[in-house]
């Protein structure tokens, strides 16, 4: 028997239900508004026999009496193949196939389509013993190998009993039959459900990460280097180009799926990538980019409730491909609409608050989330991750707000977005004194690092970030002193500065060839930028000092819209090497 | 709206507030309307029998026994064609003294638009001034606000904007209008004789402030009358935001809810996404442009108005005086039109990037020489063609009195490169050097 209640109380979308029954925290119920259609909503709080749900939509018109019925389990995903490539909204309904213009309340829409019928080719066989998350068969979704797992809800171990012989099945055939240790038989389908706030743990051990995750951005990848299964965050004031970074991700990292949680942002935003991804291709793999790509997406003027949920059913289906070995990329834009939407709830329910009116526990839900990112041993030896990447919009730009710091104590990678930087058009605008990745610091990723790119790598980067710093120092001086005041040699330090700034910091995400760099090129381009600034040049004058840089740097930048080391770029080097061989001593 | 039968007739309230009375009534829906007295109100929280209302003129003057109507819906709109060339209230009714419009009913503040159902904005809106048309260009579809001090001209700018934006349908969302100003608008738009394709939703500073909040619901359902039904392309000018935020945050603090930043309401965010969002291009033609303007307290963006709005908006321009010339200007350096990649050197002359991005670069070196000569250095001779350059460029490109076609801008841009710089100075590419570099005359 499910339980019943009435609704006794509306505040905007927070509903008081009276009950007649048990209720859980977090559990789903369906509050049904007079005129018919069914809303869902979420229990947050209980006291006595009175619930607190937050509903995912407008409850205008609701009255208080309104029917309410209980479901019985939380806020649950459908996994199942079918998921890559679609386009959800915060509570995994399909967006494409729902009709009309306008979103309607109520309208939900399967997440995964029953009638569909796949390919399956059994990896287990009959007599196995198996756990939650072991991989009983295989089917094509699209050009992606997408495992039929044993449902993670089931916990201890089975035998399989039977197992579906090579063929087409519909979603939700039987494919394999599992029995527990007391003989009990279960069915397993292709699909499966699985309660989005609560991690999928269905793995044999989450090592440190060791392995550095390729972006195609030189100012994260040669600078601030984020794993696999790393953290990071991107936090900025708006028009600095946070959006501009994280689509730059999408298209180029080097990851088998990219689930992008488009969090109470910019509709225009979205259509960009609903028109552009499908036309855009993978250099990696040759197909179009969205054929890699899940989308949840929950724009700003979507409600408030189903906001909050948005990032949880992005991260669980994540934790769902990443069970199958894969390498996963998601992208949440932006976490602080999420947080904003805890602390609409949290001021509607009458807490306590903490900083800024956010809820006080709002730092552990932060580094919960975070956490739940990782590199992972599964059962049977393979590997797979999630790497996370939010971003976040600080209240005035200004960095001390909670969210910001919140995240900081929970990412491991920070890749600040500065004003100053995004003013003077020094794109992407990520600060090169103020960001930081802890991963440079593990050794595994140093070890990593002086193997796969070059030895001693590491002292390199950091040998870069100190001349930025003196360069910083040196321009200072410039400016105070006046140019004719100070020696030389703080010009050349200035310039040096500069010319990494200019030639490996700054990347032109519009342009076809600049916007993607390889590592094999970020370490020749590096290379050569060290090699530069490295030497001890004469100048007499500071003029004499910034036309040198200032050549230098156009040569470069040139080079870096040549494809790497062909005819136009071999030309630039030639000039390059002319001009530095006439000031080199 | 007049009471009609059946409906629920209450007379004993038991709390009023400077802008909530509370009383208790049965079968009442979350956000119905009602009558208290003569004023208007809005079903705001029930709390079982218990039911706080809104009321929109403010509670002066009521009194415990005062009769209390519930209407049985939300605020909703009559639309049809007939609202064209019409001025009204934050409730839709006519205050120009013409008849009731007669139409179809609509909610206001529905749904939003599915976002996988949007078109990308695409259509180039001129206005002819420089500031907009070459550096910060404006898209169908787009969302973007005036940022600007409350001494500035933004809505004489604006009414500029509206008129030259050749738009089917012109909406004026005026909240906290000042009479002069309500006055203005009429005037402007009568003198121009499109009167016939504007509608104005009018609140005026005589008006009690939290009306205002009715206002953008009113101005955007009018808006998607046109727009989705009628396939138009539909500007909606929104004056003054920060007014409307203002009244927000009057109405969550009679409510006793805890203020965020800077007293404001901590869904003030959500709330201003719901109006800015329904700006939207649609598949069937139509389209719902948004330019609002958000005024500032001297120049702060990082309060939680501005603030927000920056994050919601698609860019934001700058009104600021420039003291060379004495001409208010848009700030090149701090506006920025997210959408202008869309149409720029596609649906305007294939110069116009490299130019827009050099004349900017220029007036930026203007700006640092500006800064040498404050702080007592000498100016080199590239120093001093910067400021001129300046100067000319101000007056004659990024003054709002300017009305001129892009492809005039265009060249006129080049014509000051060439008579303040050398070509290696301009750094353009050179193909285009080329086509377009006019010798100074």
């Amino acid at each position: 028997m499910k339980t019943k209640g009435k609704i006794a109380g509306i505040i905007s979308n927070l509903v008081t239900v009276q009950v007649d029954g048990p209720v859980a925290q977090n559990e789903i119920c369906f509050v049904t508004h007079p005129s018919g259609v069914k809303m869902m909503a979420e229990v947050i709080k209980i006291t006595g026999d009175k619930a607190f749900a937050q509903v995912f939509e407008s409850t205008r018109g609701l009255k208080v009496g309104s029917e309410v019925e209980f479901e019985g389990h939380m806020l649950e995903v459908s996994l199942g193949p079918g998921i890559l490539s679609k386009s959800y909204d915060g509570l995994q309904n399909n967006l494409e196939t729902m009709t009309g213009v306008f979103l309607k309340r109520g309208e939900y829409t399967p997440a995964l389509d029953n009638d569909s019928r796949w390919k399956f080719a059994p990896l287990a066989k009959v007599g196995d013993s198996v756990t939650a998350a072991d991989w009983l068969g295989e089917v094509m979704e699209g050009w992606m190998p997408h495992k039929i797992m044993v449902p993670f809800k089931m916990t201890g171990t089975y035998t399989v009993k039977s197992i579906a012989a090579e063929g087409e099945y519909a979603l939700t055939d039987t494919i394999a039959t599992l029995a527990n240790a007391d003989g009990e038989e279960f069915k397993v389908s292709m699909m499966q459900k699985w309660p989005v706030k609560i991690a999928i743990t269905s793995y044999k051990s989450k090592p440190r990460p060791f392995k550095m995750m390729e972006t195609g951005v030189r100012v994260i990848d040669t600078f601030n280097p984020i794993a696999e299964g790393g953290t990071g965050f991107i936090p900025g004031p708006f028009g600095c180009g946070k959006t501009v970074l994280q689509h730059a991700l999408a298209k180029q990292a080097d990851a088998n799926m990219i689930i992008m949680a488009a969090c109470g942002e910019r509709a225009n935003e979205v259509v960009e990538i609903f028109k552009e991804f499908p036309e855009l291709v993978d250099p990696r793999t040759g197909r179009k980019l969205m054929e890699r790509t899940t989308i949840i997406c929950n724009t700003s003027n979507m409600p408030v409730a189903a906001r909050e949920a948005s990032v949880y059913t992005a991260m669980t289906i994540a934790e769902y491909y990443r069970s199958m070995g894969l390498k996963v990329l998601l992208l949440a834009d932006s976490t602080s609409r999420w947080a904003q939407a805890l602390r609409e709830m949290s001021n509607r329910l009458e807490e306590l608050p903490g900083q800024d009116a956010f809820p006080m526990d709002l730092p552990a839900i932060i580094s919960n989330f975070y956490s739940r990112a990782g590199f992972v041993y599964l059962n049977n030896g393979s590997t797979g991750s999630i790497t996370f990447i939010g971003t976040v919009s600080p209240a005035g730009g200004n960095l001390k707000e909670p969210v910001t710091e919140g995240t900081k104590k929970a990412a491991r990678c920070f890749y600040a977005l500065s004003q100053n930087r995004a003013d003077s058009k020094r794109y992407p605008a990520v600060d090169p004194m103020d960001s930081y990745s802890k991963y440079l610091e593990y050794p595994e990723i140093q070890d990593y690092l002086n193997e796969k790119v070059e030895k001693g790598w590491v002292a390199k980067v950091l040998g870069a970030k100190t001349l930025i710093q003196r360069g910083k120092e040196a321009a200072e001086q410039i400016n105070i002193l006046g140019d004719d005041s100070v020696p030389v040699e703080y010009h050349d330090r200035f310039w040096k500065s500069e010319l990494i700034d200019f030639v490996i910091l700054q990347q032109d995400a519009f342009d076809k060839i600049d916007a993607s760099c390889s590592m094999e090129r970020q370490q020749y381009v590096f290379g050569k930028v060290m090699d530069i600034c490295s030497k001890a040049f004469d100048f007499h004058t500071f003029e004499e000092c910034a036309s040198f840089y200032k050549s230098c740097i156009n040569l470069m930048k040139q080079m870096n819209y040549c494809e790497f080391k062909d005819k136009n770029f071999k030309k630039y080097l030639t000039d390059l090497d002319i001009v530095i061989g006439e000031k080199g001593r | 709206m007049t009471a009609t039968a059946f409906q629920r007739v209450y007379t004993k309230l038991e709390g009023v507030t400077k802008a909530t009375v509370t009383l208790k009534a049965q079968g009442v829906s979350n956000e119905e309307l009602a009558m208290v007295g003569d004023k208007l109100a809005q079903v705001v929280k029930i709390n079982g029998d218990s039911i706080t209302l809104q009321v929109f003129s403010g509670t002066e003057g009521i009194a415990t026994n005062t009769e209390v109507t519930f209407f049985g819906e939300p605020p909703t709109l009559e639309v049809s064609d007939a609202l064209a060339g019409r001025f009204f209230n934050a409730y839709g009714k006519p205050i120009d003294g013409g008849p009731e419009v007669q139409g179809e009913k609509r909610e206001v503040g529905g749904p939003s638009v599915n976002p996988y159902r949007r078109e990308q904005p695409s259509q180039l809106i001129a206005t002819g001034i420089a500031g907009i048309d070459l550096n910060n260009t404006l898209v169908t579809g787009q969302k973007i606000p005036f940022f600007a001090d409350p001494d500035q001209p933004y809505n004489q700018v604006m009414a500029n904007v509206a008129l030259r934006a050749k738009a089917d349908k012109i909406i004026l969302g005026g909240m906290g209008l000042s009479n002069d100003d309500y006055l203005y608008f009429k005037n402007v738009f009568d003198n121009a004789g499109a009167l016939d394709h504007i509608i104005s939703f009018v609140n005026t500073t005589e008006q009690p402030p939290v009306e205002r909040l009715l206002i953008p619901d009113m101005a955007l359902a009018a808006a998607e009358y046109f727009a989705v039904d009628k396939n138009e392309k539909v500007l909606v000018l929104l004056t003054d935001m920060t007014l409307y935020a203002d009244a927000l945050s009057i109405v969550s603090n009679r409510m006793d809810q805890i203020p965020s930043k800077d007293s404001m309401p901590g869904s003030l965010y959500s709330d201003l996404a719901k109006i800015y969002e329904k700006a939207v291009q649609l598949p069937s033609g139509g389209s719902i442009t948004i330019i609002a303007v958000t005024t500032l307290s001297g120049g702060d963006i990082t309060h939680a108005i501005p603030d927000n709005t920056g994050y919601i908006t698609e860019g934001q321009l700058f009104l600021r005086t420039d003291s060379d010339t004495g001409k208010v200007i848009v700030d090149p350096f701090r506006s920025l039109s997210r959408l202008k990649q869309l149409v720029i050197g596609k649906q305007t002359r294939e110069d116009h990037p490299q130019v827009m991005n050099a004349a900017v670069r220029l007036y930026a070196d203007a700006a640092n020489a500006k800064t040498k000569l404050e702080n007592g250095f000498d100016l080199s001779d590239y120093d001093e063609r910067t400021l001129n350059f300046a100067k000319e460029y101000s007056e004659k490109l990024l003054a709002i009195d300017v009305d001129i076609d892009t492809t005039f801008m265009l060249d006129l841009a080049w014509k000051l490169f060439a008579k303040y710089f050398s070509r290696t100075e301009v750094n353009i590419k050179n193909e285009l050097m080329n086509k377009y570099w006019k010798n100074s005359d």
